[in-house]
């Protein structure tokens, strides 16, 4: 017994997300045998064949993955999922949508029954009584409680900041700190590194709470906090101005006016510029390519003090960075966009898109022969970040020419690594202090 | 503990309601009209007796929002059945759009796809039996119209958001 369900589900999906399953069953063995065995005794109990038996096992052991994750309608979205949803992806694709209730009441239903199984279903002796009773125990199942409880905020409150954006944020501010010139200060950096952390945090928020009903209907938002009624939009906006007000604060005085200038001009921009404009004009993506270049300026301006030609150079360089980023990331996204009203250039000016994004990979080699120039890094900077440069160039080409599914996955992807590794590159090149751009050679 | 739970209940209940709050927040202005056209969508879920919080449901599969059903105390004042029947006419008009919008999208996509094969000449079901579809460029040609037919509606729904934010947070 313990086997089978193995076997089956294996047969059913292949490579790895079997594995998944597989694992994930024999954990549902460990932990739960008991239903099991009660499952076996209502079988025996209704007389029901051994297909519908057989059935009802696939069930039970579909539902594991259906209990760990939203249930899916549609097909999975590019950008990086946890593995956990794509295994219960890959089994909804093995099954159609007709929807047919089964009578143990103490079976929690989940998949949805293929033709096949139909088949053998209606062939078994079902009892139509109970049907109703299924049906609204296993609706009243999926109704949760609108409580609170503190063992889940940290998680909670994780998503609903964009705890990986965040991050993601503040290592360009720290670049845009450490590229600097200067001696580094490590209090004044923590303080920039917790402030926009914090800053960060307080626009996700914000944004989120703006966007529920748009963030419902789209596959890759609708498992965020106030969509699922994880936490309240009242915690939610209070929770964002707890970490504004501190985080701008922070910045203000803890580093510099300026900083926490640039800091609150950037929630600003990203609540109240980018997040409403994304429905009305695809202008949305300059703003938010602006939103994107703010935080490394924002880190040389806490280590200088002022808004020098370094600082817009690093700021141009994110700023152009964000086209091939998202425009490949919104090609995938474009039935979403449609149906959700939401104004992006991939779905308005395709051709646009395509053009704008390798526009701006071809900027960034650009770039970064400029940083040299304004005496941020060496001239081997230029050098050692043009394979990189060249392939993202490349791959911004096969977007521009194939304008297909896949080549706009691969620049999204290889935006994702590009991004810290040219900032790294930057930052082994960083030039000396003292050294002068004449020669270009580094002293010492 | 029976008699414990009344008085903490009082106690707990306003900030129960104040944190458990239903995933949308917006209240309608035309919501009258609205609910007369909108179809019911009263689930047969009835939360337990015990429970003091809002509780909130699966997607629904129209609209892709999630019910909440509203918890109304016994000492409820004027103020909050007021807030909470805005709530609720907010919900259902915000379900209703959806519901009518992804309704729309997938009609007039089924439309498109069917017109499409029709002028190429194709069936629309394979010779495996499986629905013939469209590649993602030619549906691309659909997602712009659809868009661009429905920038009005979305523009005013939007308009209609933000204004009523501010109605809600006033009666919060």
């Amino acid at each position: 017994m313990a086997a089978s369900p193995h076997t089956l589900s294996s047969r059913l999906l292949t490579g790895w997300v079997g594995g998944c399953v597989w694992y994930l069953e024999g954990r549902a063995m460990q932990e739960s045998p008991r239903e099991f065995i009660r499952l076996f005794r209502s079988v025996r109990k209704q007389w029901m064949t051994f297909q519908h038996f057989t059935f009802l096992r696939r069930m039970y052991v579909t539902q594991l993955n259906r209990s760990l994750n939203q249930q899916v309608k549609r097909k999975p979205e590019p950008t990086v999922s946890p593995f956990l949803e794509r295994s219960s992806l890959a089994q909804a694709k093995a099954e159609t949508c007709a929807m047919r209730p089964l009578p143990p009441p103490h079976l929690p239903l989940a998949r949805k029954p293929n033709d096949k199984e139909l088949l053998e279903l209606e062939s078994a002796s079902v009892i139509e009584g109970s049907l109703d009773v299924g049906r609204e125990t296993k609706e009243e199942k999926q109704w949760k409680e609108m409580k609170l409880h503190l063992d889940d905020l940290p998680g909670i409150l994780a998503r609903l900041s964009k705890i990986k954006l965040t991050a993601l944020v503040v290592s360009t501010t720290s670049a845009g700190f450490a590229l600097a010139p200067g001696p580094f200060d490590l209090p004044c950096f923590l303080l920039t590194f917790v402030g926009t952390g914090l800053a960060s945090c307080a626009a996700n928020s914000i944004n989120q709470f703006f966007e529920v009903p748009f963030d419902s209907n789209m596959n890759r938002t609708k498992n965020r906090p106030l969509v699922r009624g994880q936490i309240s939009p009242l915690l939610a906006v209070s929770f964002a101005t707890c970490c504004a007000v501190p985080g701008v604060a922070l910045l203000t005085w803890g580093v510099n006016p300026l900083t926490g200038a640039l800091g609150v001009f950037n929630i600003f921009l990203y609540t109240c510029c980018y997040t409403p404009l994304k429905k009305i004009s695809i202008a949305n993506t300059w703003v938010g390519a602006v939103v994107g270049a703010i935080p490394p300026v924002m880190g040389w301006t806490a280590a200088t003090g002022s808004l020098d030609a370094g600082a817009f150079l690093l700021g141009g360089i994110l700023y152009s960075w964000q086209f091939p980023h998202f425009n490949a990331l919104s090609w995938g996204l474009r039935e979403d966009y449609s149906r959700g009203g939401y104004c992006m250039m991939s779905v308005t000016h395709p051709a646009l898109c395509r053009r704008v994004a390798l526009r701006h990979c071809l900027a960034l080699i650009g770039l970064s022969a400029a940083a040299p120039v304004l005496d941020v890094t060496t001239w081997t900077f230029p050098a050692i970040s043009l394979p990189i440069n060249l392939y993202i160039s490349y791959l911004g080409f096969r977007f521009y020419v194939d304008a297909d599914r896949k080549s706009s996955r691969k620049l999204f992807f290889c935006s994702l690594w590009h991004l810290p590794l040219f900032l790294l590159l930057m930052l082994t090149c960083k030039r000396p202090p003292g050294a002068t751009c004449a020669g270009g050679e580094p002293r010492g | 503990m029976a008699a414990l739970r009344p008085r903490r209940r009082a106690l707990v209940s306003p900030l129960c309601r104040a944190f458990s709050g239903p995933g949308c927040q917006l209240a309608p202005e035309r919501a009258g009209e609205r609910r007369d056209t909108a179809p019911s969508r009263v689930s047969g879920f009835c939360p337990p007796r015990k429970s003091c919080h809002d509780w909130i449901g699966p997607p629904d599969k129209h609209s892709n929002l999630r019910p909440v059903h509203f918890y109304v105390p016994e000492n409820e004042s004027p103020l909050e059945q007021k807030l909470r029947k805005l709530r609720q006419e907010t919900q259902e008009w915000n379900q209703q759009f959806w519901a009518n919008q992804n309704l729309t999208f997938c009609r007039e996509k089924e439309e498109f796809i069917r017109s499409r094969l029709k002028a190429k000449g194709l069936e629309l079901r394979t010779g495996s039996g499986q629905k013939a579809t469209l590649d993602a460029e030619e549906m691309a040609d659909f997602y712009k119209e659809f868009l661009s037919k429905n920038f009005q509606k979305h523009l005013c729904y939007n308009r209609l958001t933000a204004d009523a934010e501010g109605a809600v947070e006033s009666e919060n």
